[in-house]
């Protein structure tokens, strides 16, 4: 039997990817952003979500070049781990300035655009929102800044494990405490990097647990309970509240990357969602600390931590149909035509590759087709990145050919779909490849990317391209190891 | 040569009850076709799910029954009677002769998604397995319609026209799926669009579908389906 396949991350981004405490990852006009701890808070961007460049920092465009003077009262000439969220017509930067932890404060930025060569690029002290007075059981840094869609209200979780993870309403326009009066509420304990995100009626607390800032030798890990109500309890899978330390875990160390950490939900909508994160060591980068960006699936009311596609060998297969991707030519049965034969079975019959049959096939272009899958060479697909041809948030793009051949999946001029005979790197021929909320994924040609064409199963037999809708199997694909 | 044994209007034609009619009588001794009815109308529109539910069928031919890719393109590229390949459509009882053998066409309504061949064929006391079948129908469109896709199933594989062009086939055992094979876009033009296909069948039951969806899959029901052009 054969489940959805998990796959490991091909690489952690590309570009400048160095990064530490990463804010959510947000998108104005195409460019996507991110903002990380580090002198004067450094800002990255990319145009596609894939390729990263460093872009100064957010201190150079705010009057003084440092924390305003009541910030750096209530907290310190640090800044570290900002958030960042879209308001009405503004953008909010809430960022740690920590003095002598736990004293702490946390400071608001208020700018129109987030494009530093834009006229109207500037960041404009908002004060100090929260701090801890080095005291109290709170360690006012580390904001996650979150929207409740149910009423549009604004919400501010902050802290890091001095005490509790708290939680404070906003003013949607001023970006400050709607209600300075009151006191924080108290949501979590034992963690740092909190944010909130809600699904199905669930309220949805994010932590990182573990130890920071030590490389490889890092224990983050990324925990999380949910609530009926914006303001807790926060349960785990267990029934533990995380105010009592429970958390079910999101995400662990695996592969090459040690100690993720500082979740951010990326919305790319039409069912697709997306995290950001740091790792606190890419082994394959150095050990140093890198931004990346992984799918964001959904299991039994649960967020569950998806992988980018790697480069590997699969079989296409629709959801809707159940039938897989494969060239339009004479299949040939695995080990050629035989009987059932007597009981006691026999040696292993040798898989069928390409080898063995493509000097029969037609060598121009061959329609593309589906069919029940038969582990027949003409239905397994080499999926590969392609480099310097640019990617989307959190992949580059890939060719899709004939495993052993240059027989490419490509698109038509006309929005079908052929197998051309060789790899040109054309826009036709390069491939986006999402995983969606169901583990599924969506497959798109760059092509057509401003069209939203997706590979689409119009018939059990019948691939084409068609604008993606996320409700139904239609343009659901499940990648399975031949 | 094609034989046009009956040559009438369509309503002094279904006003006779030739030996060829399988709807409504049973032929040498079997019973009538359950699932086909002789047409009572000029013209009849898609059922509610857009299917295409009025066809000519000629009676089997016999093949080898081979199904793979290559055998049921040769199969279906060899010329068995004159003018097999025009875009002209047959009469209802028009005969042809293949291998010595007189086969009649039929114009049938089906009551379901399908036509079954299978019920056609036994009807008449003709073989169901090791067979070919051509099949026609003109869909009338009322004005023209591009982006549009035939979708079909069929027990066993398939070949399909429109207008003459191939745009649809399907291979190896197989049971009828609704919405197996689909074209790719094409455009009904105005008026008459003339379907045909050829389904192979090695053995056991025998039907096939079709219909017309829009881009979005829905399918096309502002269509009518007559067996002689307007």
């Amino acid at each position: 039997m054969v489940a959805i396949l998990v796959v490991t991350p091909l690489l952690a981004l590309d570009g400048d990817t160095a990064m530490h405490d990463p804010s959510t990852v947000i998108v104005e006009n195409g460019k996507f952003y991110a903002y990380g701890t580090g002198a004067g808070l450094p800002i990255s961007v990319s145009d596609d979500g894939w390729t990263w460049r460093r872009a100064g920092t957010v201190m150079q465009a705010v009057p003084g070049g440092r924390p305003g003077p009541d910030v750096l009262a209530r907290g310190g000439n640090n800044t570290w781990a900002p958030d960042v969220i879209r308001s009405g017509d503004k953008y909010f930067i809430y960022y740690s300035a920590p003095g002598t932890q736990p004293k702490s404060a946390i400071g608001l930025l208020v700018g129109k655009t987030l494009d530093p060569s834009s006229p109207d690029y500037k960041w404009e002290d908002g004060g100090p929102v929260v701090w801890s007075d080095g005291v109290e059981d709170s360690n006012a840094i580390d904001p996650g800044v979150f929207r409740d869609p149910m009423n549009g209200s604004l919400w501010l979780t902050y802290g890091s494990y001095f005490g509790y993870i708290r939680l404070v309403e906003l003013d949607a326009k001023s970006g400050k405490r709607l209600h300075p009066e009151r006191k924080p509420v108290n949501i979590a304990i034992n963690g740092e990097a909190s944010t909130m995100m809600f699904r199905d009626g669930w309220y949805y607390l994010l932590l990182t647990h573990g130890s920071c800032c030590v490389n490889a030798n890092s224990t983050y890990n990324i925990r999380m309970g949910r609530s009926r109500n914006v303001a807790g309890p926060f349960l785990d899978n267990v029934g533990i509240d995380m105010l009592q330390g429970g958390g079910k875990l999101f995400l662990g160390s695996g592969g090459r990357y040690i100690g993720p950490g500082h979740f951010g939900l990326l919305d790319l909508g039409g069912g697709v969602q997306k995290f950001s994160l740091h790792y606190e060591a890419d082994l394959d980068r150095g050990g140093i600390s890198v931004l990346d960006i992984r799918p964001l699936l959904w299991r039994d009311g649960w967020p569950v931590a998806g992988d980018n596609v790697k480069d590997g060998v699969y079989q296409l297969e629709s959801a809707r149909t159940g039938t897989a991707l494969e060239l339009a030519v004479q299949g040939v049965p695995v080990g050629g035509l035989r009987g059932r034969g007597a009981r006691g079975g026999g040696p292993p019959v040798p898989a069928q590759d390409a080898s063995q049959l493509s000097a029969s096939w037609p060598t121009g272009p061959i329609d593309l087709r589906m069919s029940p899958f038969m582990a027949q060479a003409q239905q397994k697909w080499a999926v590969t990145p392609v480099a310097n041809a640019g990617g989307y948030p959190g992949s580059p793009y890939f060719k899709i050919t004939i495993a052993g051949t240059e027989r490419t999946l490509a698109a038509t001029d006309d929005r079908e779909l052929i197998v051309a005979p060789t790899f040109t790197g054309r826009p036709e021929q390069l491939w986006r490849i999402d995983q969606i909320t169901d583990g599924t994924y969506r497959v798109m040609p760059k092509v057509y990317a401003n069209q939203s064409l997706a590979l689409s199963a119009i018939g059990s037999s019948t691939p084409t391209l068609s604008r993606f809708n996320p409700d139904g199997d239609r343009h659901r694909w499940v990648l399975k190891t031949p | 040569m094609i034989r046009a044994r009956v040559r009438l209007s369509f309503l002094v034609l279904i006003g006779v009850m030739s030996a060829a009619a399988v709807g409504a009588q049973s032929v040498a001794g079997r019973g009538a076709a359950p699932s086909l009815v002789r047409p009572a109308s000029p013209a009849k529109a898609p059922n509610a799910d857009g299917f295409l539910q009025r066809w000519l069928i000629l009676e089997p031919i016999r093949v080898a029954g081979q199904l793979t890719d290559s055998a049921v393109q040769t199969v279906v590229k060899t010329e068995y009677f004159p003018n097999q390949f025009t875009t002209t459509v047959p009469r209802d009882g028009e005969t042809v002769t293949v291998a010595d053998a007189q086969l009649a066409w039929h114009a049938v309504d089906t009551t379901g998604y399908n036509v079954n061949l299978y019920h056609f064929a036994y009807s008449l006391n003709k073989p169901t397995s090791n067979v070919l079948f051509w099949v026609a129908t003109i869909v009338n469109a009322p004005r023209e319609i591009s982006g549009v896709r035939l979708a079909i199933g069929s027990n066993a594989a398939s070949v399909w026209w429109v207008n003459g062009r191939e745009v649809i086939s399907i291979y190896n055992d197989r049971q009828t799926v609704i919405d197996d094979g689909v074209s790719k876009r094409l455009t009904l033009k105005q008026g008459s669009n003339v379907i045909r296909a050829a389904i192979v069948n090695a053995g056991g039951a025998t039907d096939f579908c079709a219909r017309f969806l829009d881009e979005d899959g829905q399918p096309v029901k502002a269509i009518t389906i007559s067996l002689m052009d307007r």
